[in-house]
């Protein structure tokens, strides 16, 4: 059995009364591709927000790679190795596709305002690096040829995909991915699926929130549902699937 | 990237610095009071620059930009005048009132940057009058600042003997202190163009545009955005505090009356009103924005006297009624600012589809 | 303990003109999210016109109290006009503008008015006629004017009927839904126009109310006036929670008393240091202090990130 990459223990978050998680425990295995599902409001992005630091849990915590993850400070989750997506993509409207995946460069590299000031070589050099490496990964997604468009002109779709480039430019160990096929049509939901495919194969861990069930069935390796908040079951699909409670909380009961 | 010394940009360039050179000396012709209403279009311009580095780049809204200025220009007030008997170098002081200016940003900036932005204008604005009336009144018990008086007799720029005040024959041809100073101006804000232009295409740069575009998104990929703000806050300050400086030697007295509201609020609709971020835009409108109330001043009673025979109404409130109106005309007509940046303009052209 | 008293009642009275003035900014920036820069000289020119037209009733030979009562009416009806030119001239066309677009506008017609004001009353202090009748009262050592006591109370009974509008009628419920989100109160029926016009109007008018009281309160009035009352409003604004009413009132009131202790024991504070030319800091410090711990201010929302 491979280690754990993340494990969630006992997280819990509430808004009011409202109880958004209850004691939520789950563990994602190095390299595998985890997926998340439940209906609306289960839960679902208040758990990645509670694991990217946006949100501070009122329970439990996380440990990542071994190490605790602190609550209040997103910049170092991205610092630690997560990275994410947003259910309604979040990008840095009025830049280039190019300078929002160079954006992304931002926590693995270091030229400061001195740096910059002056021009020295290790900057120059460090700059020439970020910008070929968000090519690259323009290239991975298959964009490069938007490259110096204002990411607000970008399709859906593309947007998308820009979004998870830019994820994926802070060199993540594990990349959560917030309702990645919302709104894309059966072509876009085929390609998004084999990019998923192929971030696993290079080594990254997937954490993939997903309305789309044939999808997350269809790619995942694990998958744990949410339902108001709770975890109701974590195994594999083929098990999920046939769990009676997962097919009344989908049905409605 | 490297060959952008072409011909055609190296005549450019050498036809800018040309007219540079010479323009004081063609605004002296029209008297030495217009050349030292240039000095203060570059000097705001090297302030505007700065302040655009906090407002135009990271995206904060600082209303009590001027409260550094003051810091840096009492800091050489105190240091290089009488009033302490004290006399220090340029060298020395230009550092210290930086670096003053520098520590009242992080000071006022590290407990306050993370309040939403109208807040943090409102909060500047009040740290800037707070510093006003200690400056007011700092002279009893002890007599720090020489309260409403203000200092006088300040030491003028000097590097070693050269004294950038009073009249110098230089090939046989008197050069005013104003003109001497304009030089030292000129430098200062190719300086700080550079360092716009610069910081602008740096990671630094990026990570600042990135919080301003979506602070939630900047997070998530890493970026330490109190850090950055407060690294933005602190940056304009100093350059605040040098400008400070240089203004206190220039006009040899100093006192709060100089750093009031008004001017923060200036200096924020320079940098608003020629095209937030966009550097030419910043410097098109501090250059306007301090000629236009001085090109009134001289033109508003004249013209009174030819349409109507006397002076109607007091020229110096005609004056301001016609910059307000001014400002908010543009504002009106041109959004974004005169010259904003290329993608500015895109997005608004956009909108109006 | 007398001087104690007495600051909390002079800070009392000073504090709801600062409420008055503090309401203006809180119900634009509430509904619109501007900071309307050119409020404080909306009440600097309602002063004005009380003196004017107060001014010559009683030259005419009018009776003081009818005097008065056309003055405020007259004053009231020019700010509503104000207020109403204001948003329909300089604010209107820039609801989709960048944001800063419309901060420079309002500080522009602030310049704008300011110098009208100026062209019209002149650079001196002008003396604000006596309105009402000067009687001193003293109880248990503290003393009070009937200026003082009719400023708290007419304030008081204003600000009932503010909320009363806001929460009792139809345009009081079209505002609060615009404030909500504007895009969805028009998708139900409100017209959006009207109701940020609204606010401009009752803003000014609570404005020249307030700029009456000042002028009665202080006796004085001068074309600069607006601008530091406008500050500190909008300080009260911030402190109690801006785009919160009943923050904008509590808000006011505070800042009044907090500044007139502070004005009544810097002396003794700072061991004779800083002395009551200090007291116009303490609004800003207040201010400083109190977003640090809750930076939503005193009463408001909090505002949560949401991914």
């Amino acid at each position: 059995m491979t280690q754990a990459l993340l494990e969630a223990k006992a997280v819990a978050k509430h808004f009011g009364g409202v109880k958004a998680l209850r004691d939520v425990s789950l563990s994602i295995r190095e390299g595998e591709v985890y997926g998340l599902i439940g209906p609306n409001g289960a839960g679902k992005t208040t758990f990645f927000n509670c694991l990217t630091g946006l949100y501070i849990p009122d329970g439990g915590g996380f440990t990542f790679a071994g190490q605790p993850l602190r609550a209040d400070a997103p910049q170092q989750a991205a610092q630690r190795g997560i990275a994410r997506t947003f259910q309604n993509i979040r990008l840095f409207g009025n830049m280039t596709a190019l300078e929002n995946v160079m954006v992304g460069r931002h926590v693995r590299t270091k030229a400061g305002v001195f740096g910059a000031m002056f021009q020295n070589k290790a900057t120059k050099a460090e700059e020439a690096a970020i910008r070929q490496r968000a090519m690259d990964l323009l290239h991975y997604v298959q964009i490069e040829d938007r490259a110096d468009d204002l990411a607000k002109n970008l399709s859906y779709g593309d947007q998308r995909r820009l979004e998870i480039a830019r994820a994926l430019a802070t060199e993540p160990k594990l990349l959560c991915l917030d309702e990645p096929a919302a709104g894309m049509n059966g072509t876009e939901t085929a390609e998004l699926r084999e990019l998923i495919v192929g971030i696993r194969k290079d080594g990254t861990t997937v954490l993939l929130i997903e309305h789309d069930v044939k999808l997350v069935m269809g790619l995942c390796d694990r998958v744990a549902v949410l339902d108001y908040g709770a975890l109701v079951i974590e195994d594999v699909p083929a098990v999920v699937q046939k769990d009676q409670r997962v097919i009344e909380a989908y049905l409605g009961a | 990237m490297k060959n952008w010394l072409t011909p055609k940009s190296t005549a450019g360039i050498m036809l800018i610095a040309v007219a540079l050179a010479a323009l004081p000396f063609v605004v002296g012709m029209a008297g030495q009071a217009w050349v030292r209403i240039l000095n203060f279009a570059i000097l705001y311009v090297f302030l505007a620059l700065g302040l655009n580095i906090v407002v135009g780049f990271a995206g904060l809204l600082d209303l009590g930009y001027i409260a550094f200025y003051a810091v840096g220009a009492y800091a050489w007030a105190l240091l290089a005048s009488p009033h302490f008997g004290l006399h220090w170098s340029i060298w020395a002081i230009l550092p210290i009132g930086a670096s003053c200016a520098c520590i009242a940003g992080i000071v006022l900036g590290s407990p306050t940057l993370k309040l939403r932005g109208d807040y943090l204008a409102i909060v500047t604005l009040g740290f800037g009058e707070i510093v006003r009336i200690f400056l007011n009144n700092l002279n009893a018990p002890f007599n720090i600042t020489n309260g409403p008086q203000g200092i006088t007799l300040i030491d003028p720029v000097s590097f070693g003997g050269f004294k950038l005040s009073g009249f110098t024959p230089i090939f046989g041809f008197p050069v005013s202190g104003p003109q001497k100073y304009y030089f030292l101006l000129v430098a200062l804000a190719i300086l700080v163009i550079i360092i716009n232009l610069r910081l602008q295409h740096s990671r630094i740069g990026r990570a600042w545009q990135a919080i301003r575009e979506d602070e939630i998104a900047a997070k998530a990929v890493g970026i330490d955005t109190r850090n950055l703000k407060l690294l933005a806050f602190a940056m304009g300050a100093s350059f605040g505090g040098i400008a400070g400086g240089i203004f206190a030697a220039m006009q040899g007295f100093v006192s709060p009356e100089s750093f009031s509201l008004i001017e923060s609020v200036m200096i924020l609709a320079m940098v608003v009103l020629g095209g937030m971020g966009h550097i030419p835009g910043v410097i098109l409108g501090a250059v306007l924005l301090t000629i236009l109330p001085e090109a009134l001043r001289y033109g508003v009673g004249p013209i009174q006297k030819l349409l109507f025979g006397k002076q109607l109404v007091d020229p110096e409130s005609l004056r301001m009624l016609v910059f307000g109106l001014a400002l908010v005309l543009v504002m009106r007509f041109k959004p974004a600012g005169l010259w904003p940046a290329p993608e500015r303009k895109r997005e608004l052209a956009e909108g109006a589809k | 303990m007398d001087i104690f008293l007495q600051q909390i009642i002079n800070g009392l009275v000073q504090g709801s003109i600062y409420a008055l003035v503090a309401l203006g900014y809180t119900m634009v920036y509430g509904i619109m999210g501007l900071i309307n820069f050119a409020h404080g000289e909306v009440v600097m020119i309602g002063t004005l016109v009380t003196i004017t037209v107060a001014g010559s009733l009683l030259k005419a030979g009018m009776p003081a109290l009818l005097a008065g009562l056309g003055g405020l009416s007259a004053s009231v009806l020019v700010c509503m006009a104000l207020g109403w030119g204001l948003e329909r001239i300089a604010y209107r066309p820039l609801r989709n503008a960048p944001r800063l677009t419309p901060l420079i506008t309002a500080i522009g017609m602030s310049i704008i008015l300011q110098n009208l004001a100026m062209m019209i009353w002149g650079r001196n202090y002008l003396t604000f006629p006596a309105l009402l009748p000067k009687i001193d009262f003293e109880v248990a050592g503290v003393n009070f004017s009937a200026i003082q006591i009719i400023i708290v109370l007419v304030s008081a009974t204003t600000m009932g009927g503010l909320l009363l509008l806001v929460y009792r009628t139809k345009l009081g419920m079209a505002m609060r839904a615009t404030a909500q989100n504007p895009a969805i109160a028009s998708l139900m029926g409100v017209n959006i126009n009207r109701v940020i016009a609204a606010a401009f109007i009752i803003g000014s008018a609570l404005g020249a109310l307030a700029g009456v009281m000042v002028g009665s309160y202080y006796e004085i009035a001068h074309y600069q006036m607006g601008f530091m009352l406008g500050l500190k409003a909008f300080t009260a604004a911030v402190l109690g929670g801006i785009g919160n009413l009943a923050g904008a009132m509590l808000g006011g009131v505070l800042l009044g008393i907090i500044e007139a202790l502070g004005a009544g024991y810097i002396g003794d504070l700072t061991g004779g240091f800083l002395g009551s030319h200090y007291q116009d800091i303490f609004a800003f410090v207040v201010l400083i202090i109190v977003l640090m711990f809750k930076p939503s201010g005193l009463f408001g929302e909090k505002t949560g990130e949401r991914a």
